[in-house]
């Protein structure tokens, strides 16, 4: 199957799901972090002139459809392994953020055949400390200045989208990606305990990204996981908090399109 | 119309609300003085105690990490209250079971509480208030569906007597399911579920439980006892028999007064005056409500639409939007009943036929600051110049 270019819907695995597409190229397939689907961002679009950027609405965010049975993170990962296969995308370039990271991490141990690379940014999933302590801020129990200030390494540089300007559909979506948040990651907070060990199933090039400021987890997180990745690199970014490719694009792009060029050479 | 006591089992000492971002689930409880609470504990037993002698029915419940209320396992005080007391009926209202990770555990409870009292327990299950969903660490999407697999269970586990079941839900996994003691009420105790919106109160008409509402006023409170009212005469005449619940034989198509209980503040005093000034005491549980939103309003537990009306401006859902209101306000709404036995008793009066009758009336006769003397007089008030003239409302036994 073939989805067309620009925004379409498609129905995969009993997920109409919302899928966006751009450029041409080797397929690359990016999954988005916990506060909503990505579009029109200078990553992305920085992306899709090289590559065939395919960009889905997770299950339950944005406008794809959630099946009533869905409600682990396992869920998702099946899911877009599925996808990976419906669109018959072949060694493709596998990219997460954040929540959209654990997802791509956990398809990466479970089927690596179809990846050619795999890009990190900045993501949770794994339990690195101990029982008390907790590595991933709880984003549940703070407020939404606390909030801002653990995203960003300058909260005030980043403006929070204008309530009033939006649709009532708007809206509704906002609290539905935060919903379905809450479903996937609330128990074990944001992470698998089973995941990092793991992680050594991962046979393919793979890079993390990581804010030097991120306040939702740190770069030392960030290390743990590249130990845990037979041959993974860290690039820890100044400047930037826990989207350092919205918050530094052109640094972010800059290692991210390195280590693809990279990788590629060394695939040549 | 029955009559009900209940308090909270406040702690009512606490610094200035600009010392602190949310009275409920983060507050340190260093600010809790074992020595004060101890007291505070026993007072509040002797209270219940006196209810029963007076005549009253008993409700208690549960919260969790709030000053609030400090009754954080209502099977406990119900425990003390099925030895202790003679006469009342004792209701949990309630259990919070999506919150709870073992339902069997509570089945056993209540059976136990069933058996000491000899018959007295009414239970009422409850999804909870959003603030226990953080000390519970409860997922707060898809509550609904996790507390009815939970009551599903645990009416299986209360009415199956020839030895083990087993139970794999997509909550709740138990292989041998066999509860001791079986509950003395049979089929089994009386069951009531409380509701915040009307979306819910659909599936409490089809099982024909005890619907409470608190602190609603009557306009809305009539809202949700209509909507019951519908929905309990739409019922099929064969799950309606099967849904009885509560023993009898054949239930009618229109819901008796029985049905609805409503819970508000009230305080009798010998004049108005006294009745009111008693009723502000109280009503510190209403104002004492200074909660951070993301404790307010979790991801999931209020639908879309309130979350859009929430971003709209329309104020997160509170926990009691009516703090900032006055006593005499309240009255007007029916949200508190207070002033001497004449007012209070017209007030209720009022409520019950403005809701089309009313069953159950659960007063909340102890809150705040509401001291013992104070307290004692309040429910000895109800119980003796009140309580006997609610015999001509509807719905009494």
């Amino acid at each position: 199957m073939i989805a067309p270019e620009g925004k379409s819907h498609v129905d995969i695995s009993g997920v109409d799901l919302e899928l966006f597409q751009r450029g041409a190229g080797e397929p690359l397939l990016f999954l988005h972090g916990g506060s909503g689907p990505e579009r029109g961002s200078q990553f992305l679009d920085a992306l899709a002139q090289q590559y065939r950027v395919v960009a889905p609405s997770h299950p339950g965010f944005g406008r794809s459809s959630l099946p009533e049975s869905f409600d682990k993170v396992d869920d998702l990962a099946y899911f877009y392994l599925d996808l990976i296969d419906a669109l018959d995308l072949d060694r493709v370039v596998l990219v997460g953020h954040s929540f959209g990271g654990w997802i791509a991490a956990e398809m990466a141990v479970r089927c690596c055949h179809r990846l050619s690379k795999l890009v990190l940014i900045g993501p949770i999933g794994i339990k690195v400390g101990g029982r008390e302590t907790r590595d991933i801020a709880d984003v549940f129990a703070v407020s939404a200045a606390e909030l801002n200030r653990l995203r960003f390494h300058d909260p005030t540089s980043m403006r929070e989208p204008d309530l009033t300007t939006l649709s009532d559909d708007e809206l509704a979506l906002i609290a539905r990606n935060s919903e379905s948040l809450a479903l996937f990651m609330w128990e074990p907070y944001a992470h698998n305990p089973k995941l990092r060990q793991l992680l050594h199933r991962i046979t393919v090039p793979t890079l993390l990204v990581w804010g030097e400021s991120d306040g939702i987890v740190s770069p030392a997180y960030g290390a743990a996981y590249r130990d845990a990745i037979p041959g993974a690199r860290l690039e820890v970014i100044a400047a930037a908090g826990h989207l350092p490719h919205v918050e530094q694009p052109d640094v972010c792009l800059e290692k991210v399109r390195g280590f693809l060029v990279e990788q590629q050479e060394d695939h040549q | 119309m029955r009559f009900w006591h209940f308090t909270e089992m406040p702690y009512p000492y606490l610094p200035e609300p600009e010392s602190y971002d949310s009275v409920r689930v983060t507050l340190p409880n260093q600010i809790y003085d074992p020595l004060i609470g101890s007291d505070l504990y026993n007072r509040y037993l002797d209270e219940l105690m006196l209810a029963d002698g007076l005549g009253f029915d008993i409700m208690t419940n549960e919260h969790h990490q709030t000053p609030t209320c400090m009754d954080a396992a209502c099977p406990l005080v119900l425990a003390i209250l099925a030895r202790q007391t003679k006469r009342a009926r004792l209701l949990a209202l309630g259990n919070p079971i999506a919150n709870r990770r073992d339902p069997l555990r509570l089945a056993e409870e209540m059976a136990m509480i069933d058996n000491i009292s000899r018959g007295r327990l009414e239970c009422g299950f409850v999804r909870g208030v959003p603030t226990e969903i953080a000390p519970a660490n409860s997922n707060p999407v898809r509550m609904p569906e996790r507390m009815w697999e939970a009551h599903d269970l645990i009416l299986k586990a209360w009415t199956t007597h020839d030895g083990p079941f087993s139970w794999e839900g997509r909550y709740f996994h138990y292989r041998n399911v066999n509860v001791w003691p079986r509950t003395y009420q049979q089929p089994h105790p009386p069951i009531w579920i409380s509701a915040s919106t009307t979306g819910s109160v659909g599936e409490v008409a089809e099982r024909g439980y005890v619907l409470a509402i608190f602190l609603s006023g009557f306009k809305d409170a009539r809202g949700f006892f209509d909507v019951y009212r519908q929905r309990y005469a739409q019922r099929p005449a064969v799950a309606a028999s099967k849904a009885s619940g509560n023993g009898r034989a054949a239930e009618p198509k229109v819901a008796a007064p029985d049905r609805f209980a409503y819970l508000a503040l009230t305080c009798v005093g010998e004049t108005d005056e006294i009745g009111l000034q008693g009723v502000r005491k109280i009503m510190w549980y209403m104002q004492t409500n200074k909660v951070a939103p993301q404790f307010r309003n979790p991801p999931g537990y209020s639908t879309l639409a309130t979350n859009v009306r929430a971003m709209r401006g329309g104020g997160l859902p509170t926990l009691r939007p009516v703090g900032q209101m006055t006593a005499e306000q309240l009255i007007d709404r029916g949200v508190i009943f207070a002033g001497n036995p004449d007012s209070v008793y017209q007030q209720i009066k009022r409520f019950s036929d403005e809701t089309g009758g009313l069953g159950n009336l659960i007063i909340m006769g102890q809150g705040g600051f509401l001291s013992h003397e104070e307290t004692v007089s309040n429910l000895t008030l109800f119980a003796k110049e009140v309580a006997p003239r609610l015999k001509e409302l509807p719905g009494t036994v």
